[in-house]
């Protein structure tokens, strides 16, 4: 039986069309995932991502603890809700999570991890804060609503009271501030400004049901995936994984190689990595012509040394922003500005770019 | 519980067909089949001149979420496609049994009519997958 977050209501009555993902029953669409990509780029929309995971990390040895676990360096953060995206890697530099990390204090900070990686992430977690001086707790009592569009913020102002409101005015982009009910933090993964909100479940539906009133349209994991692929940004389990280094996942500026005597785990790794020659790199791919781009698809080229080459799409999908397809891929080095993909039995040409198709609306390659 | 007209004939592939007279058959996809896919983004049809067997592919739906195959329900040739769903391939999903049509065929043996589906029997189709 699949677990339901405490919107699951709030769902069947917008309309929703339910799946099982990854033992959530969550819902892909509200009748149409085109119509509500075009709602976030255009004007607002919503997202109930209260299946992700929350863990607060407290105790003096806090800091030094997320040093070591985290790829990325925790004391890039001295301002009190200031937020970091980076890697949980393991000891052969494979990414184990992707995840987000809020600064509130020396000795608290909260992090924000994936669903489907959930169990696997708090084992790692638990058993490597078991050296350090620590506390590691997860909070199923807390609900996440991402706002996200143009119109977001503006909407949500209207939601918010003053105090959250006074608290908002001019914060900048991966940063949160609480007040009242909510952990409000300008974080999101489409691309467009807005908020993603904790809330305890308790107060969940009333925030839904409000932004609703102020014209957030629901928007379920379809239009969720268009959004994030157009953005360039990586869905964990298909475009990095344990298997793959971040360094070949355009994750290398999560990596903070300094401090050089910070000794994180998975850096023996990647500098080997790193020095093999052999990694991948992670390119945007275009198909301009009828067709869609698919995860798994394989991509060829010939390189300048006349050498054929092979890598292959981690996602794909129609940009509904675009009007034609785009696809994330995992490529040789050597790439140039075209590349063909196998589909449907025939070779189809594609152009290159870096990861990434549209941000606050506009097309960027 | 999708709409399934009683008038029309049903492919187990979930294509339908209706009869236009002259031999010549309109050629879709189900609601049901629709709703399975989700938002249609291209749809790929054949020449007007084509001719396919039947069980044959003869275009290509193409969805958010996945391309299907879309199968000539009988033996002939193509006699028609629709043009609107170059630029709105949308109509496949709200209206699938009229705006939303892919293709007509000018049967070369209509007895092979006999193999396809009626509502009742496709309704009891759906309820197998």
């Amino acid at each position: 039986m699949a677990e339901q977050t405490v919107l699951f209501a709030k769902h069947i009555e917008a309309g929703a069309k339910m799946v099982d993902f990854h033992g959530w029953e969550m819902p892909i669409n509200y009748g149409s995932q085109i119509e509500e990509h075009h709602a976030v780029r255009q004007d607002a929309g919503m997202f109930d991502v209260s299946h992700m995971t929350v863990v607060d990390i407290k105790g003096s040895g806090a800091k030094a603890f997320l040093q070591k676990l985290l790829a990325n360096d925790v004391a890039k953060l001295t301002v009190a809700g200031k937020a970091m995206y980076g890697g949980m890697l393991n000891e052969a530099g494979g990414v184990i999570d992707d995840l987000i990390t809020y600064y509130m204090s020396d000795d608290y900070y909260r992090l924000v991890v994936n669903s489907a990686t959930r169990v696997k992430d708090m084992a790692w977690i638990n058993k490597q804060a078991a050296s350090f001086e620590v506390t590691v707790t997860e909070l199923p009592e807390l609900a996440m609503i991402a706002v996200q569009g143009p119109n977001a913020k503006e909407k949500a102002a209207k939601v918010f009271n003053d105090d959250q409101n006074a608290k908002v005015e001019g914060i900048k982009p991966f940063f949160a501030v609480e007040s009242g009910d909510y952990f409000i933090a300008t974080t999101g993964y489409t691309g467009e400004n807005g908020y993603e909100i904790i809330v305890h479940n308790d107060k969940a539906a009333d925030l839904w049901q409000a932004l609703l009133e102020a014209g957030v349209r629901p928007c379920g994991l379809g239009a969720r995936d268009t959004l994030r692929l157009e953005a360039g940004m990586n869905l964990y389990g298909l475009d990095m994984d344990e298997e793959v280094s971040p360094l070949a996942a355009n994750m290398a500026w999560t990596i903070a190689w300094e401090p050089s005597e910070r000794d994180f785990i998975g850096r023996s790794a990647l500098l080997e990595q790193k020095a093999s020659g052999t990694l991948h790199k992670q390119v945007g791919l275009l198909l301009e012509e009828k067709g869609v781009l698919r995860s798994g698809l394989k991509v060829v080229f010939t390189d300048t040394d006349g050498v054929e080459q092979a890598g292959v799409i981690t996602s794909g999908t129609f940009s509904p922003t675009l009007g034609h397809s785009v696809a994330i891929a995992r490529v040789p080095r050597s790439i140039g500005e075209v590349a063909q993909v196998e589909m449907r039995k025939k070779f189809v040409d594609v152009k290159v770019v870096k990861p990434g198709f549209v941000r606050n609306g506009k097309k960027t390659f | 519980m999708s709409n399934i007209p009683a008038e029309l004939k049903y492919a187990t592939s979930h294509e339908w067909v209706r009869d236009e007279g002259n031999g010549i058959y309109t050629v879709g996809i189900t609601e049901h089949a629709q709703e399975l896919l989700g938002d249609m983004v291209f749809v790929d049809l054949p020449d007007v001149g084509d001719t396919f067997d039947a069980g044959e592919d003869v275009a290509v739906a193409e969805s958010v979420k996945a391309a299907s195959d879309i199968y000539a329900p009988v033996t002939g040739e193509v006699v028609e496609i629709n043009e609107e769903l170059e630029d709105s391939p949308e109509l496949v999903n709200s209206d699938a049994f009229n705006d939303g049509w892919l293709f007509k065929i000018k049967a070369d043996d209509e007895t092979e009519l006999a193999n396809l589906l009626d509502a009742e029997g496709y309704q009891a189709n759906i309820e197998e997958d």
